[in-house]
């Protein structure tokens, strides 16, 4: 049944015509483009060739997975299909599947795998620094590992928690069968994996010199490998703001009656949070490179200063893209945190509403600070004192979080399993990146601080310690519902005290560093940094070990063990629990009716509202 | 059965992890000249080229500007070289690359030679005019800094494609400098000569193995 | 003894022999030895803003961290009944009330602390070409980035440029930074001095160095193959020395300066963009 199913159209269709796809459009860029323009025989680089093969490769690659069936059935007068490939066995999983089950799925692989990727760049990165001199990778390379790191890191993490955990869970959570657009859904998936191989093949064309901000005018001095990164973004952009639409609209439209505003999950607020950011900002950054890429096929000026463009323009474009993107990696984290803390202190969310209005501040406000990333570049001076006031404000909705989080412990029954664990170490590690920013804020601690390992140690400790620390959290939390086994307990904790403390052991000592005046993205540096950059490297090693133990951990427990989780391991109150693990594909037989409080936990409560389990009825009779 | 197919899926990644780090670590190999020795003192000659097209047989992009390095009569594309701590290097550089221009003038003025001087086809000068440069040899953390002249556009015999022999129209510069320590450091081109990149600095201008490259001292 | 106190009232205690402990270690220990150091009339305001900010932060450290240890060893589950529900507190008004107070006058104290010390001597920050601090009487110096080299020009010295940097001690510096090419930041560090060289723009930093010392350069926005090899290291000494160190450099360059462009505060050299 299946292996027929893998026969149709499925990734490997996809692959074969995405190759197909890239050779065609690479022949079609040369004869459009390769004649016309002197510098490509100069340069020996045809960028319209390039990004042509890109976007033919992708539309054949989508072509390939099914994407146009749909459309073209309707166009020739057949019946709808709504579903595909729900049913059936694995193949599902490597193709298009419009179960968004199986999507969020897809998405922890899929994620899970480009961010090994970005990870083991990383490793050879901190290889590089353990000497002040170079020596260890070629010349030119090092500056694409940077780059590459970080934009393989951005570009994946953004989704990192909307795609494998919201897109499974935000409908059984609201109470419905589907998302709104599920072949949308099941597109934001392909187009990251599209994305995450075309940066990949940015080494065979010579890398790219930029980092992951992509900075002109060097963007347009750079390499063919730098198409790589354009096309790369803008794919991830796409994706994103597609998944971002997703979202805003099953959340409003597909609420179960009774699933009131008031009674949402704290975890469906974060991915509303974040979805209205991503739909929003996400846009920006398509017209950004869509500007870059002309500067560097059609030689338009939009950033050479000489011929009346500005590096400025990108600078703006970028950072008013870039600022609300560092929230979209830590708002999911803030959903999951306040979504976890209730189910393992059992009392409800502390302070629910004012942790809502600490999201959507957070929100509203990351659209107002973008400039305090170009404090020292020559901009208004007269403007930075309203920046610094604006990124100091953000610090007030994060305090929300902050408090309601705390105050959910208090006078809690705190059970320290690993989920809960990765929750407390997101808020010590929140803090610490979270008043790094603040000293980043202010534009006269930020002389010192701006472009150097302290802003890199912020980041790190923000979208890292908060954001990737939520996301083994949540795959702690959830992986059982999602698969129906348990992830193994001991590995589990040594994994969590190992990553944790060689994460502070690595990025602490970066927040000193940066401040005793090392640049980032330097592959020399003074001498006398070279005893605390080794320390960071070596952390930074067992860091990479504490990911293979997760690997070792993952792969066991769900290859190999497959002890059964049972349909509640963790005794929460919330409704996916009170499914049976993994979720079946029509995800309720009935459309339930929700209990009026989210976090129904805590004694002392007349009985009733406060006892019911979220959903009733728990399971119909069959 | 599991066993099987998740070790296959493991060693397939250490496979392709083991191949990144094998091209990230491939790069140009260091080329040694030979060393005199009189007494203490160490000297070195070293006999370069600069073209403005490296050409097919030298290089994947036939139509970048390139140095190469001359070794018993062959010329070799090799931009990382590896010579003697405190000791003296003579350069013999036949340029075969027309004018492209300096976008600061400063860098016309030669810093840090033996003599504080060059020769330019015989006659002893420290700097030029910044317009008619093609190329300069900088080691900017040995302060040292060389202007090279550049062919005249309307010279005759120009040269196509590297390797380039005396025949063809070219300028002859040459001069000395001093190792110090040991070390490694980074020398580069600063004259925008890669034609078709925003402000001739793209290119063969950030590729090691072509305007760039390593002294390593030892 | 212990028992007799509320939650609150421990954690109140708590937080405050924690914040008793470390604030002197970070008001004299830490604070005054902050970088970028004391060279600099704007590195020490640095250091004075740095130690503000880490005063500041102290209780909210202190306290947060305290909290959480607290409650982790104390609010644990029971043992024989770990599914036992906690107390159900669904929020607590006074306590918000508190929180939002107290973290909203410390957010507009530091805006307001932050901008009045920038506006004062404008922090060795890059102003942009109309900077809103300057110091009367300054020396301009401008700053030159290029792939990948630091060259510097004195234009109240004949416009004379140079690969080094050489200040004189107690006069006002006005740095004029630009880029010809692409963008660079010009970082000295020990003198708390950092402006972006953006090309086609004049950044304008202001700093009066103390003390007479070398000092670190480094570029400190990526700019290409040879960022992280784009370092110099600059010194401030005398007037004497300075005076004759530029009437040294003013001999030395007298060749190349008539193919020098006159002074000014940006450049657009030929050959411009693609040519070869």
């Amino acid at each position: 049944m299946s292996a027929r199913r893998l026969l149709r159209f499925n990734m490997l269709t996809g692959m074969v015509l995405g190759v197909a796809g890239f050779f065609i459009g690479w022949w079609l860029g040369k004869f459009v483009g390769g004649p016309s323009l002197d510098y490509f025989d100069d340069t020996q680089q045809n960028d319209i060739a390039l990004f042509t093969a890109y976007l033919v490769g992708v539309i054949g690659f989508l072509v390939g997975l099914g994407f146009a069936n749909y459309p073209i059935q309707r166009m020739l007068g057949k019946p709808p299909s709504l579903r595909e490939k729900e049913t059936g066995g694995w193949g599902r999983y490597f193709s298009l599947c419009t179960d968004h089950k199986v999507v969020g799925i897809q998405y922890l692989w899929g994620i899970g795998a480009f961010i090994f990727i970005g990870g083991l760049n990383a490793m050879l990165i901190r290889f590089e620094l353990l000497t002040p001199n170079q020596h260890g990778w070629n010349g030119n390379n090092y500056l694409t590992l940077v780059g590459v790191h970080g934009t393989m890191m951005m570009g994946m993490m953004t989704s990192g928690i909307l795609g494998p955990f919201a897109n499974y869970l935000v409908p059984i959570m609201i109470g419905a069968r589907r998302m709104a657009f599920p072949r949308i859904e099941a597109l934001t998936f392909w187009l990251l994996m599209a994305a995450g191989w075309i940066l990949m093949t940015t080494f065979a064309f010579g890398g790219f010199p930029s980092g992951w901000t992509g900075y002109e005018p060097l963007a347009d001095q750079a390499n063919l490998g730098m198409d790589a990164y354009v096309a790369f973004f803008a794919l991830v952009g796409l994706s994103m703001t597609l998944l971002g639409l997703n979202m805003i609209v099953t959340i409003i439209t597909m609420r179960a009656p009774g699933m009131t505003w008031t009674r949402l999950p704290m975890f469906v607020w974060g991915t509303i949070s974040t979805a209205v950011l991503m739909a929003l900002a996400a846009p920006v950054l398509i017209s950004t490179l869509l500007m870059v890429m002309m500067d560097r096929t059609a030689q338009s000026n939009f950033f050479n200063p000489q011929m009346g463009g500005s590096p400025y323009l990108y600078e703006n474009l970028f950072w008013f893209f870039g600022h609300p993107e560092v929230y979209i990696l830590a708002l999911p984290g803030m959903g999951i945190l306040l979504e976890i803390i209730p189910v393992f202190a059992r009392k409800p969310v502390w302070g629910y509403r004012l942790a809502v209005t600490g999201m959507l501040g957070i929100g509203l406000l990351s659209f107002l600070v973008w400039q305090h990333h170009l404090f020292m570049s020559g901009m208004n001076a007269d403007v930075r004192p309203f920046y610094m006031l604006s990124t100091e404000l953000i610090s007030l909705p994060t305090g929300f979080i902050f408090i309601s989080a705390l105050g959910t412990l208090w006078r809690g029954q705190i059970r320290l399993t690993v989920p809960m664990l990765f929750m407390l170490a997101w808020i010590f590690n929140f803090l610490i990146g979270g008043l790094s920013g603040v000293f980043l804020s202010d534009v006269p601690s930020d002389t010192t601080t701006h472009g150097s390992f302290f802003s890199m140690a912020h980041f790190h400790y923000t979208i890292m310690g908060g954001l990737l620390f939520a996301f083994f959290g949540g795959i702690y939390y959830w992986v059982p519902k999602m698969t129906g086994y348990r992830l193994n307990d001991r590995l589990g904790k040594w994994h969590f005290w190992i990553m944790f403390l060689s994460f502070n052991s690595t990025f602490g000592p970066l927040l000193v560093i940066g401040f005793l005046g090392m640049p980032r993205r330097a592959v020399t540096y003074a001498g006398y940094l070279q005893g605390a950059n080794m320390w960071v490297s070596i952390s930074a090693f067992v860091l990479g070990a504490s990911m293979l133990l997760f690997l070792v951990n993952f792969v066991w427990s769900l290859v190999f063990a497959q002890v059964p989780a049972g349909d509640n391991p963790w005794a929460s109150k919330s409704i996916e629990f009170q499914l049976p693990s993994p979720v079946p594909v029509h995800n309720f037989d009935r459309i339930p009716t929700f209990n009026p409080d989210p976090y129904p936990y805590g004694e002392g409560v007349t009985a009733g509202a406060a006892q019911r389990p979220a959903i009733t009825p728990a399971r119909p009779e069959r | 059965m599991k066993l099987v197919g998740v070790g296959a899926v493991v060693a397939a990644i250490a496979a392709l992890i083991a191949a990144y780090i094998v091209f990230l670590t491939h790069g140009p190999t260091p080329f040694k000249p030979a060393v005199a020795q009189a007494g203490t003192q160490k000297s070195v000659n070293l006999t370069l080229q600069t073209v403005a097209a490296v050409g097919p047989k030298l290089a994947p992009n036939e139509n970048w500007v390139s140095y190469l390095v001359q070794e018993n009569g062959v010329w070799h594309r090799s931009t990382v070289w590896t010579l003697p701590a405190n000791a003296t290097v003579h350069v013999t550089l036949y340029n075969y690359d027309g004018q492209s221009g300096l976008r600061n003038p400063f860098l016309a003025q030669s810093r840090g030679l033996i003599g504080d001087a060059f020769t330019l086809n015989g006659k002893s000068m420290s700097s030029i005019d910044p317009d008619a440069a093609s190329h300069t040899f900088a080691i900017p953390d040995l302060n040292v800094i060389v202007p090279i002249f550049g062919v005249a556009d309307d010279a005759k015999n120009q040269c196509d494609f590297a390797p380039c022999d005396p025949s063809m129209a070219h300028e002859t510069v040459k001069f000395s400098f001093k190792t110090g320590k040991k070390g490694h450091y980074r020398w580069q081109c600063f004259v925008p000569c890669a034609a078709g990149f925003l402000y001739g600095f793209g290119g063969p201008m950030q590729t090691i193995g072509y305007m760039d490259g390593f002294i390593n001292v030892v | 003894m212990w028992s007799r106190y509320s939650h609150g009232a421990r954690l109140a205690a708590l937080t405050t022999i924690g914040t008793i402990i470390v604030l002197p270690i970070m008001i004299f220990v830490l604070g005054p030895n902050m970088p970028p150091g004391k060279g600099t009339d704007v590195a020490k305001s640095q250091v004075f803003d740095n130690t503000v900010l880490l005063i500041i932060m102290t209780p909210f450290t202190v306290f947060i961290l305290v909290y959480v240890l607290y409650s982790v060893f104390v609010f644990r589950a029971d043992k024989d009944d770990p599914l036992r529900d906690g107390a159900h507190i669904r929020g607590h008004m006074p306590s918000q009330i508190a929180w939002l107070t107290v973290t909203t006058i410390t957010v507009l104290f530091l805006a307001i602390f932050g901008s009045a010390e920038l506006l004062s001597n404008g922090s060795g920050s890059g102003q942009g070409p109309n900077p809103v601090s300057t110091e009367k009487n300054a020396i301009p110096v401008q700053v030159i980035g290029q792939q990948w080299e630091f060259t510097y020009r004195y234009p109240t010295y004949g416009g004379v440029e140079t690969a080094q940097l050489v200040l004189p001690v107690n006069h006002p510096i006005e740095f004029h930074v630009t880029s010809l090419d692409a963008i660079h930041s010009f970082w000295a560090y020990e003198l708390g001095v950092k402006a972006d060289a953006n090309p086609g723009v004049d950044n304008v930093a202001f700093v009066t160095p103390h003390t007479m010392r070398t000092f670190q350069i480094r570029c400190a926005e990526l700019c290409g193959l040879w960022h992280g090899y784009m370092y110099d290291t600059g010194k401030v000494v005398s007037d004497s020395q300075f005076t004759s160190w530029i009437n040294g450099q003013r001999k030395l360059y007298a060749a190349t300066q008539k193919y020098l462009p006159p002074y000014a505060t940006t450049y657009a050299p030929d050959p411009e963009d693609r040519a070869g």
